[in-house]
């Protein structure tokens, strides 16, 4: 069987013919292949969150993701959030709550929070603090963190009515 | 990279049950969040890996003619958490998916991946176990329906024969119709953290008797137990709170706990005493009982 394999997949918006290894990860594809280095490698092993990325949606560690397994996908990295140049609400509201330090931790807690948002349901504090909880910061103490995704439900919500 | 050699990727469970009678040494692989990690470290390394993510219909949730819930060996745990059907007719079968893992994880692992992994702590066995339910398992050839308590054989260790692979998960309605069930995961973190102890009870109250009890254990023993001798205790006695704490000490009994790194033997063997308590008296609450002294 051959080690390598044709896929198409969208990344961002944007289509992709591209031939990978069947030993590559979705992580390395993005990162090596398309040079999407907003996606972090944290752990490799599923358990920092900082590789996130939305797959059709959903929030993956794409570190424990076969890159094969992507064929036919949408995949939206970090680096697909902000709209012309301008940041998404997301975006925003973690600038504005201040729940930012050094950065590593950050596109995929912004994508989940995407995903929350983009989901259109409603969620309580304590299901806030679970959505992230698959994601590590060594900086803070995640309240920025949950204040910040708590702000972008609300404005969604008041956006939506 | 992960250290694989080939990747075979059928679309339909006929060619997959297929591909793995000519290949039985391929390893199945379903979301990866295992297998993945287990050739990160190192291990299954240079392994050829059969994929059952092209399949579709195996994600199934479904209630059969008979009343039996069939959950599909690949449906993801928060798939299996958000279903109408589980919420409203198993809901402690909720409670064990979201405890598994953290969110990204949960939306790739499957629950038919996380009982073939053999792990002791796998949250769904013992809530499996505890609603009796039956694996159903198939080869190229034939189809066996076997229960959980015979699936296991050790630690990490199944028993899937050759070229079998695990496609359903059949919950009895005698496992859950009219139950309450609860359950405990024990953990240093709510989050991304493997069990230290795990503890599912389901029961039926009437007339303030227990009618039924059911005790699933994981991480208390090499494999997810039953605590059989608690619950044949329990059945027929009226539902007091001297009861429940003998039903609690007698759940300690079939338990062969180990020191580990995450707790030793005593303190497991305090776990499994304090929160079969627990979760037994929540599951009498919640089929309609009380457990007032």
């Amino acid at each position: 069987m051959a080690v390598q394999k044709k896929i198409a997949l969208t990344v961002n918006g944007r289509p992709y013919r591209i031939e990978i290894d069947i030993r590559e990860s979705l992580l390395d594809v993005l990162r090596d292949r398309l040079q999407f280095t907003g996606v972090k490698q944290g752990c490799s092993v599923g358990e920092c969150g900082a590789c996130t990325v939305l797959i059709d949606g959903t929030p993956v560690n794409s570190c424990i993701y076969l890159a094969a397994w992507a064929d036919g996908k949408t995949v939206t990295t970090i680096e697909g959030i902000a709209r012309d140049g301008h940041l998404s609400p997301v975006q925003e509201a973690f600038v504005e709550e201040g729940a930012i330090q050094c950065g590593f931790c950050t596109p995929g807690l912004v994508l989940s929070t995407t995903a929350m948002v983009e989901s259109g349901r409603s969620f309580t504090h304590d299901e806030v603090r679970r959505e992230l909880s698959g994601h590590l910061c060594r900086c803070t103490g995640y309240q920025k963190i949950i204040d910040a995704a708590e702000r972008a439900l609300r404005e969604a919500e008041k956006a939506a009515e | 990279m992960f250290d694989i050699c080939e990747l075979h990727e059928p679309g339909t469970l006929e060619e997959a049950k297929a591909v793995l009678a000519a290949n039985p040494d391929l390893k199945v692989i379903a979301g990866g969040t295992d297998v993945l990690i287990r050739l990160q470290h190192g291990s299954l390394a240079g392994s050829g890996l059969l994929s059952l993510k092209n399949l579709h219909g195996l994600e199934e949730i479904a209630m059969l003619g008979d009343g039996t819930i069939s959950v599909g060996a690949m449906a993801p745990f928060t798939t299996i958490f958000r279903n109408g059907l589980i919420r409203e007719r198993v809901p402690i079968l909720c409670e064990a998916a979201v405890s598994m893992g953290g969110p990204q994880v949960r939306n790739v692992a499957t629950i038919g991946g996380n009982i073939c992994n053999g792990a002791v702590s796998a949250d769904s066995a013992s809530t499996l176990f505890a609603l009796d339910a039956l694996l159903k398992l198939e080869t190229a050839t034939d189809e066996r329906i076997i229960p959980m308590g015979d699936f296991y054989a050790g630690p990490g260790k199944v028993n899937l024969r050759p070229g079998e692979l695990l496609t359903a998960i059949l919950i009895p309605r005698e496992g859950y119709e009219g139950m309450g069930g609860h359950y405990i995961k024990y953990a240093m973190r709510k989050a991304m953290d493997i069990a230290t102890l795990g503890v599912a009870a389901v029961c039926k109250v009437r007339e303030d008797r227990f009618a039924d009890l059911r005790i699933g254990l994981g991480v208390a023993a090499p494999v997810p137990i039953r605590c059989f001798e608690a619950e044949a205790y329990a059945k027929g006695k009226e539902v007091t709170l001297e009861v429940v704490q003998e039903i609690a000490r007698l759940a300690v009994k079939p338990a062969r706990a180990r020191t580990s790194w995450r707790a030793s033997k005593d303190y497991r063997e305090h776990l499994i005493e304090v929160l079969a308590q627990r979760a037994v008296a929540e599951a009498v609450k919640r089929g309609g009982g009380c457990c007032a002294d």
